[in-house]
């Protein structure tokens, strides 16, 4: 078996500021669970590693990623042209555990949210509540209104709720039922969501990120710290994640 | 056309091995290509107690290559043979285990629970630049590079590797002071250490600070140490330092390594090693070599 698959860009495009879509053709693509990642090599330039990027959606022998352009990777991969190939590790970790919920909730921030696109269109009904900067950067409104009930906040007031999107996750939280809640974005909105699961008593999966390098769990460099059973340690967001048990995670 | 290489009485069949701390246990590059294809399997770092490593962020690019600060995690040496030893040997690897400590006496018991399995070589980490206490301290003095080889190998059962540190100002005197100690090879070059600063929030990227860089970036550097070391200790060298291609692991092999290891490139390229070995074996062709021992340190000299 391997991992290592050709694909070939079928559409590229600049989606928001510096936030790309790509759509890649993969016979990999039905082996894709929601929360896996690609570790795609980022060729023409001089970005030795593989990039990590989260998988937004699959089916139908294609993929579709979502990537900010950061650094000399990601800026390299938003130059890849439509019919270029596209060397990837696919799919790779240990995505979210869909279970059988009744009223699950998914909350996303910034370029956190891409990812659970295609856990929204695999579970019942969720609930979805999503935080970006501003209203440029808003993406995948309406795929996400298409998947269930959509709450967007932005970070300065211009659409949606002002603040933080933990504001209105608790208020809904207050008011309805919720056995799972599904999470990606930045550390400390990640932190904030699972000490309202705690709060509520839900349990609670969060998708963690960490410079990576082999994607596979040979090198050791993705270390996040969790605690179970066996006490704390460091797990690694490519092998053991990058979807954890947010009761399990340390946030830094 | 022979490509089997002998380093000190082992066997491989091949000049290619891992980088120690770049291919685990086996298991993850097992998902690509059978392990046994390989000269030998050189595993990740393992310490007398199980260690947890260093606090993320633990790695950060920079041009050609990376900066790494694993700093050792693994799951200990008893783990290691009760749990992944039995698989390596069950899959027809040839095993060379890395071992690093704190003190001499940790080297020395590690070399003792190592004796009755069925590990192949024992490869001395004395150059990790990434821990607090040990590593790389033992291995830049020629006096404590000697004492700790001689220590070691009394109670070394297997051939025992001994990996240098680039980070001293000539290597020669370390790699002399391992071959009088009783290494039976040496290994080189572990990372050399670096530091990347992000300009931004000025902090480090690496939580530690520092750490070890590695990849196409330090390769000149690992090929004259080699080639230095050529010149000085006549025991078996494995050369290892940003190889990504079958032309490079030539040129470490021109300039006096009797083997080679593949580490960074792994990442890059999840079949870099066996990439590697058959680029060696189309060199062979293109320039009809028949026995791949006959091109070692076989460097042509200017002037």
């Amino acid at each position: 078996m391997s991992l290592e698959v050709i694909g070939s860009v079928i559409k590229i495009a600049e989606i928001a500021p510096n936030i790309y879509d790509m759509l890649i053709k993969t016979d990999m693509a039905y082996k894709c669970k929601p929360g896996q990642f690609a570790n795609i090599l980022c060729e023409g330039g001089n970005a030795l590693l593989r990039r990590p990027i989260s998988i937004c959606n699959a089916g139908n022998n294609m993929v579709k990623i979502i990537f900010e352009k950061k650094g000399e990777g990601t800026k390299l991969l938003s130059e890849y042209k439509e019919g270029q190939n596209i060397n990837m590790l696919i799919p790779l970790g240990h995505g979210f555990d869909l279970g059988d919920y009744k009223n699950p909730v998914i909350v996303g921030g910034g370029i956190g949210v891409p990812p659970l696109l295609y856990l929204a269109e695999s579970v019942n009904n969720p609930s979805i509540f999503l935080g970006f900067r501003s209203k440029s950067n808003i993406i995948l409104k309406d795929e996400f209104e298409k998947c269930g009930k959509t709450v967007i906040s932005t970070d300065d007031g211009s659409f949606g709720h002002g603040g933080l999107i933990t504001v209105p996750l608790k208020t809904h939280l207050e008011n309805n039922k919720c056995d799972v809640i599904m999470a990606c974005g930045p550390t400390p909105m990640l932190k904030g969501i699972a000490a309202l699961a705690k709060e509520f008593g839900i349990p609670c999966q969060v998708s963690m990120e960490q410079r990576m390098a082999c994607g596979i769990g040979a090198c050791l460099v993705c270390a996040c710290k969790t605690k179970n059973k066996d006490g704390e340690n460091f797990s690694h967001v490519c092998k053991d994640g990058p979807v954890f048990d947010a009761a399990e995670v340390f946030f830094e | 056309m022979k490509t089997e290489v002998n380093i000190c009485g082992i066997k491989f069949k091949n000049p290619v091995v891992t980088a120690s701390g770049t291919y685990g246990f086996g298991d993850e590059y097992g998902q690509f290509y059978d392990i046994s294809r390989l000269g030998a399997v050189c595993v990740k770092g393992l310490t007398l107690a199980k260690r947890d490593g260093n606090i993320p962020p633990r790695i950060a690019e920079t041009p050609s290559g990376i900066l790494n600060s694993v700093g050792l995690q693994n799951p200990g040496v008893d783990a290691f043979i009760s749990d992944y030893l039995p698989r390596l040997i069950d899959k027809g690897a040839t095993v060379i285990a890395n071992i690093s400590g704190n003190s001499i006496e940790d080297y020395c018991e590690m070399a003792k629970r190592l004796a009755g399995t069925k590990t192949h070589m024992l490869e001395m980490n004395i150059s990790c630049p990434n821990v607090k206490q040990g590593g790389m301290a033992f291995g830049t003095n020629p006096d404590t590079v000697y004492e700790i080889t001689k220590e070691v190998k009394k109670y070394a059962a297997q051939p025992l590797i001994v990996k240098l540190s680039p980070n001293v100002t000539d290597i020669t005197q370390t790699a002399k002071a391992a071959e009088a100690g009783g290494a039976d090879a040496i290994s080189l070059i572990n990372t050399l250490t670096g530091m990347k600063i992000d300009i931004n929030t000025r902090k480090p990227i690496l939580y530690n600070n520092i750490g070890g860089l590695s990849g196409p970036a330090v390769k000149p550097v690992a090929v004259r140490m080699v080639w230095q070391c050529r010149n000085a200790v006549s025991i078996p060298i494995i050369g290892m330092g940003g190889i990504a291609s079958g032309e490079d692991a030539i040129e470490f092999m021109l300039a006096g390594a009797n083997a080679v290891a593949v580490g960074t490139y792994n990442f890059v390229n999840p079949n870099a090693c066996i990439d590697v070995i058959n680029g060696i074996e189309d060199y062979m062709k293109k320039h009809n070599i028949d026995d791949i021992n006959d091109i070692v340190g076989k460097v042509i000299l200017n002037g």
